[in-house]
């Protein structure tokens, strides 16, 4: 997956830090609602005497409970009270209540939170701690204690409620800053010589922010619904005094008689909850700092969609080969717009050989053994191509025949092999589950059998293995697991995306060796995606070369190593280490990939690439037959090679 | 004409605790970095490469041994004398989307060395900015605009720009370019050392590719499981090994050459791993010997202390060098049956503290 | 696991002791006269040095808490200031209205919330959004105004539930019920909204996590991986939110044990701070504690069963 994130990383972005978040916030129109509501009531509750009509404790007998007049645009209360007014004294009240108790829980929390992410140790532990037991307490209980104590005395308990919301705080920033402090950044500012005080200021803080005023604008919501809930009880403010709770209180006593009482208050109470949570959401959505985030690109549980496949012409199938793709074409869909990834990528895989899928990163090669899977992340989306297998479109089923087909026909190795099974279960019951899905076998037989397809990948203590569970594996025996799990179907064909390159070189080693084993042994054909040229030399028998989503060379190992016949081809292999004189110039090619959305008209490395010439930008190149067996993408070959010889 | 070596580790051991179990995550390990030197320090996951390269930039502490710069000892400094070596010394990391601070300029972020280490001149500083980008090849309006705008590549470019700032001797090299696609790693190799011809600082160059290592560096230190099994001359390690894991990580690492890799395929090297139950519990042993095709009882029991070898070199070898002409023990797979001979086909034994919750290449 | 319910309840005893000394603590930190507060300003001097005796007042801080600590560990958790009745029988006589209200909303919350949460999670688009929407609806309308609202349909409109009071199980097992309904919906309300908020943002995390597109690529069943694989490894944030939404629920039923008459624990502790009664409602703070540390043990039980890592640990 890491491979898909230099993708999604080049797309163009805003040129400022935060100048951007505005520009969304002024695109989300709920959001920019709730902030208008909120600022609206700021202002009008501040400014209260301005606002209100009158006086919120003026009594006026002769008009008791009427509902909205002219005279009273909200009504009267119980006492003839103007509602409107009473609302605008009442929020500030409830104003009031809500910075006491944020100020506390920030004046707190944010010091608190800091210091345990940053310091770690002893004070994580012991802030934890003492934040866990607060935490268990429930807040109201504490206050009601205060508040038997210091009767009406609603900024206490709102004092008192800040204190004991602050571990909810202290645990959001603490984990904020925790993750902050993996990036290695902040490794760098200690190498800077800064100071531990300066480090956090500096670098911890402003990442901190977010979540942190999502978190005020969150409790500011809690802290309102508490503060109405206890003046509903009436437990606090003097009785004169107007709150938005002791209104609710006062209209449920008259319920029968006025029921439109209910309402202001109830109403007000709500929306006001309402906007904050909002808020809150809203900040949560747009001002994430949303850099080339390590996280990757969530993939989708939903099924597949079949492409609409034209009549497969008899003439296409190939019994020859196991699979015929062509003109393979996927797309990134967000709110950007549409990138194309992968585009009019072809080529075929025959019975029993390992085909490399080499190229660097963003060059479309773990997208296109995805969607050849139809195991495409959200966003990404198959758009056009065919994979003819047995006569058949894989790319045309309706999935619930493809599915019938995963596993047992086409199989799939990832990268990361630890994070690719489940840690809840261990390796037996999901290989099991696996055999099971893919034979009638009892517990007890394909418990058997998948120490048998443990003992295939080289176990030698299956027991030990069998009972283990994800996170004891170390990343070779991992990937070993991966593999057993992918063989329990008898794949005709395996695709193995990047298998090796998180692991150590002499596992990887073993486990090329395991995979040629397995190959030569089934029968089973392999693809294989990598970007180490080594790995191709190791074990593929043909090669297909990826750049900016086209294949640009195909072509059988060995001659393609002995002679390149693209470009870029010869330029990668010229860059590898293992050909330069050592302690001089590497030769490399210049430039950078271009990025999804921004590849050139004509070829596309023509930017990049030290024989181009004019014909090379006009027009798209296709793919040519070149010599036996090999096509390449290169309409000046034929010159180049010239070039070559006879130098 | 130089005064001794710029950089001296002598006995260092760095031990840190994972749950109740303490492991030695370098252990007794020496070796020097002389002045305009670069020297490799090899190794896969678990060797402590990275452990090391954090103890000397002071961001990991040390449980005894020295850490020389320049004479002076710098694994027990005080903060201002910290800043002070930060001048000297200076680490490029490993992942370039997370070293540097998303939020902030280009300038900003190179600035920021200079502004910590006392020259607080903001102007000067802004030319100096300026200046390494152009020196590490990036153009010199880079420095308004933010880390995401830039490629992994540049990213790196810009990493080794702030390590420049305070004209470091040393610049630690950690994993620099093992994230980066093979083109762009030529390119900044390239940066690396021309950088390096300019103004002849040193590198310690941390890595487990041992192509990449063999092609920048003059001398390589090979670690396994934290301590030292080889150093020497890059390219007698590389051509000749003197300890059969340098061997066996040659022998594995694969070459962008078909026949090659056929040929070491084809080469009869199995081994029987040792079960860990025989190794004498408590003793010293050579870490390597539960996985070495050359074993003998000694290997288990005595650890090997590193000796002379080829080339003013040396090697923690207890049979060096006759392993080299010595018979290989014969292959034995898990499944029973006769097995392909394969280069390196070690047979994994659930070896209990192997057991990883990061990812394979950090220690 | 008996380890693990030890540590725990090692570790829960402390939290007792700091929830009974800081409401002495509180209280003797406030400003004012609390004596005088309680009796009020008409009483006469004999009433106030009575009600200082009482309260022991004159004795420093430590001697009180002894003393209260002293009694307390022999069930002795002093009388009510007000009804003269011994604390600890008025709570005992209390506590079940105020077990089955709250356990019953956060059963009804949890299993609403999951169901809603999963559906969210696997239907993104409309079902989502409804889901965010319930969400937010349920967050922010007051308990008491939805206890208002809930009381005129289904109490006085549609003559389905009781409006208020309460009829314990003994005398009549369907007035138990129905007294009941209208209490725990409002109190859910709050509950099923953070919950199935929790549950999809879980749910929709670990259905993006590689193990869960290598179960598909093996071909096993959409229905398995999701009820299955990713409801086990969603379960444990679920299962905290679970417990946090307890203690929320608890706080809540103060109010809503007010609006619905309930004769629970929650409106005694109205009760009592209205009256200033210190003992009755520090006597409800400890019981209050006791009851979340219990939850916090089962949360903790239920973590070591669902995630094995816990359990080798």
């Amino acid at each position: 997956m890491s491979a898909l994130v230099p993708l999604i990383a080049e797309r163009p972005r805003g040129s400022s830090g935060l100048r951007p978040s505005v520009h969304l916030w002024l695109r989300r129109p709920v959001a920019v609602c709730a902030t208008a509501f909120l600022a609206v009531l700021v202002v009008v509750s501040v400014a209260a005497p301005l606002f209100a009509p009158y006086n919120p404790e003026a009594q006026d007998l002769t008009r008791v409970l009427s509902g909205p007049s002219t005279h009273n645009l909200l009504g009267t209360d119980t006492l003839g009270r103007d509602v409107l007014s009473r609302l605008i004294y009442g929020g500030r009240r409830s104003l009031l209540s809500i910075v006491e108790g944020l100020v506390v829980v920030m004046l707190l929390g944010i010091p608190l939170g800091l210091a345990a992410g940053y310091l770690g140790g002893w004070t994580d532990r012991v802030l934890s701690r003492v934040g866990e037991m607060v935490m268990a307490i429930p807040a109201i209980v504490l206050i009601l204690v205060v508040l038997a104590a210091v009767p009406h005395n609603e900024d206490v308990a709102m004092l008192t409620f800040g204190v004991l919301g602050t571990p909810t705080v202290m645990r959001v920033v603490r984990g904020a800053t925790l993750q902050v402090r993996r990036d290695l950044y902040i490794q760098a500012a200690r190498v800077s010589g800064l100071t531990h005080l300066r480090i956090v200021t500096r670098h911890i803080l402003p990442r901190v922010t977010g979540p942190v005023i999502v978190q005020a604008s969150l409790f500011s919501a809690y802290a309102l619904l508490f503060e109405t809930g206890i003046a509903y009880l009436g437990l606090t403010g003097n009785p004169e005094a107007p709150t938005w709770g002791g209104m609710i209180a006062e209209a449920s006593t008259v319920i029968e008689q006025q029921s439109w009482l209910l309402v202001p208050p109830g109403a007000l109470v709500a929306l006001t909850i309402l906007a904050l949570g909002l808020l809150g959401n809203g900040i949560r959505d747009v001002a994430v700092v949303d850099d080339v985030a390590t996280r990757p690109r969530r993939a989708a549980l939903r099924a597949s969609t079949a492409l609409k496949s034209a009549q497969v012409d008899h003439r296409d199938v190939r019994p020859d080969r196991l699979i015929v793709v062509s003109d393979l074409e996927v797309v990134l869909r967000n709110r950007g717009g549409t990138t194309p990834i992968v585009a009019g990528v072809s080529f075929d895989i025959r019975h029993g050989e390992t085909v490399g899928l080499v190229g660097e990163s963003g060059c479309g090669k773990s997208v296109t053994a995805l969607a050849l899977l139809r195991l495409l992340p959200n966003g990404l989306e198959t758009t056009a191509g065919r994979a003819l297998w047995e006569g058949r479109d894989i790319l045309g089923m309706p999935e619930g025949e493809f599915n019938d087909l995963r596993g047992c026909t086409f199989a799939y190795v990832s990268q990361d092999a630890q994070a690719s099974l489940d840690p809840t279960f261990t390796v037996s019951s999901q290989l099991s589950e696996a055999i099971r899905h893919h034979e009638r076998l009892s517990r007890r037989a394909a418990k058997e059998r998948a120490l048998e397809l443990l003992r295939l990948v080289e176990f030698s203590e299956p027991q030990r293995v069998a009972r283990a569970r994800a996170n004891e594996l170390s990343g070779g025996m991992a990937q070993r697991v991966a593999i057993a799990l992918a063989l329990s179907g008898h794949p005709r064909l395996l695709i193995a995306d990047e298998p090796t390159t998180a692991l150590d070189v002499t596992v990887q080693a073993e486990i090329l060796a395991l995979l040629r084993r397995l190959q030569s042994e089934t029968g089973m054909s392999l693809l294989l995606i990598t970007h180490n040229w080594g790995v191709v030399a190791d074990i593929c028998d043909r090669t297909l070369v990826m750049y900016a989503g086209q294949v640009v060379e195909q072509s059988p190992a060995q001659s393609m190593f002995d002679l390149p016949l693209h470009p870029y081809t010869r330029g990668l292999l010229q860059s590898h280490p293992s050909l330069a004189v050592a302690h001089s110039h590497l030769k490399t090619i210049p430039g950078n990939v271009p990025s999804p959305g921004s590849w050139p008209d004509g070829c596309r490395f023509a930017p990049r690439c030290p024989y181009v010439a004019a014909k090379c930008r006009a027009d798209e190149i296709p793919l040519l037959a070149a010599q036996s067996d090999r096509d390449t993408r290169c309409i000046r070959v034929g010159e180049i090679l010239a070039e070559v010889t006879s130098a | 004409m130089s005064q001794g070596p710029l950089l001296e580790i002598r006995h260092l051991c760095i031990r840190y605790r994972n749950g109740r179990r303490t492991v030695n995550a370098i252990d007794d390990v020496s070796f020097e970095v002389s002045p305009g030197e670069t020297v490799g320090l090899v190794g896969e996951s678990g060797s402590g490469k990275t452990t090391l390269a954090n103890a000397i930039l002071g961001l990991i502490p040390v449980e005894s041994g020295e850490i020389r710069f320049a004479g002076q000892d710098v694994a027990h400094l005080s903060f201002k004398e910290r800043r002070a070596f930060y001048r000297q010394a200076q680490i490029v990391f490993q992942d370039p989307y997370s070293s540097l601070n998303p939020v902030r300029t280009i300038g900003r972020i190179l600035a920021e060395p200079l502004e910590a280490l006392g020259k607080t001149d903001r102007a000067a500083a802004r030319e100096r900015a300026r200046a390494m980008l152009v020196r590490v090849g990036l153009p010199e309006d880079a420095e308004g605009r933010y880390p995401r705008e830039f490629s992994g590549g540049q990213r790196q470019r810009i990493a080794i720009a702030r390590a420049l700032m305070p004209s470091p001797r040393l610049v630690v090299c950690d994993e620099a370019t093992s994230a980066l696609d093979l083109s762009i790693q030529a390119q900044i190799l390239n940066v690396l050392q021309d950088i390096q011809a300019g103004s002849g600082l040193s590198y310690l160059f941390v890595s487990h590719d041992l192509e990449v290592v063999k092609h920048m560096c003059n001398r390589i230190v090979v670690l396994y499981r934290g301590q030292v099994m080889e150093s020497g001359a890059a390219a007698s390690v590389f051509g000749t090994p003197g300890h059969p894991y340098t061997y066996a990580l040659r022998e594995a690492a694969p070459v962008p050459n078909p026949r090659l890799q056929r040929a070491r395929h084809l080469a009869a090297s199995g081994s029987t791993a040792t079960p860990v139950e025989k190794l004498t519990p408590g003793a010293s042993h050579c870490p390597f010997a539960p996985r070495c095709p050359y074993v003998e009882p000694r290997c288990l029991n005595e650890r090997p202390l590193l000796q002379p070898s080829q080339d003013n070199g040396q090697v923690a070898c207890h049979r060096y060098p006759g392993w080299r002409s010595a018979e290989q023990r014969p292959t034995r797979t898990s499944d029973g049956g006769t097995s392909a001979p394969t280069a390196a086909s070690y047979v994994p034994v659930v070896v209990p503290d192997l057991v990883p919750d990061s990812s394979a290449r950090q220690v | 696991m008996f380890r693990l319910i030890a540590r725990r309840t090692l570790l829960s005893v402390p939290l007792l002791f700091i929830v009974s000394m800081s409401t002495f603590v509180l209280v003797a930190l406030i400003p004012g006269n609390i004596a005088r507060t309680i009796v009020g300003a008409q009483a006469t001097e004999q009433q106030y040095l009575s009600v200082r005796r009482s309260l022991g007042l004159n004795e420093p801080l430590y001697t009180r808490y002894w003393q209260w600590l002293e009694r307390a560990l022999h069930g002795n958790l002093g009388v009510s200031l007000y009804s003269q009745q011994p604390v600890s029988s008025l709570l005992d006589s209390r506590l079940p209205p105020t077990l089955f209200l709250v356990v019953g909303a956060t059963v009804v919350s949890a299993a609403v919330g999951v169901v809603f949460g999963v559906a969210g999670a696997l239907h993104p688009g409309t079902v989502d959004r409804v889901v965010d929407a319930i969400a937010l609806l349920g967050l922010s309308i007051p308990s008491f105004f939805l206890g208002f609202v809930l009381v005129e349909w289904f109490a006085v409109s549609l003559r389905l539930f009781p409006a208020s009071g309460y009829v314990t199980f003994g005398v009549s097992p369907a007035g138990w019920l129905e007294s009941l309904v209208l209490p725990v919906v409002t109190l859910s309300a709050g509950g099923v909204a953070v919950i199935a908020k929790q549950t999809r943002d879980a749910m929709r995390d670990v259905l993006g996590r590689p193990f869960i597109r290598t179960l598909r690529a093996t071909g096993i069943p959409r229905r398995s991986i999701i009820f299955k694989h990713a409801l086990r490894s969603a379960a444990i944030p679920v299962v905290t939110i679970i417990g946090l939404v307890f203690v929320a629920v608890l706080g809540g039923s103060v109010v809503v044990e007010s609006v619905f008459a309930l004769p629970g624990l929650g409106s005694l502790a109205v009760q009592a701070t209205t009256e200033s009664d210190l003992p009755l409602i520090q006597g409800i703070a400890l019981y209050f504690t006791v009851i979340v540390i219990v939850v916090n043990l089962i949360v903790d039980l239920a973590y070591s069963l669902l995630d094995p890592r816990v359990r080798v640990a």
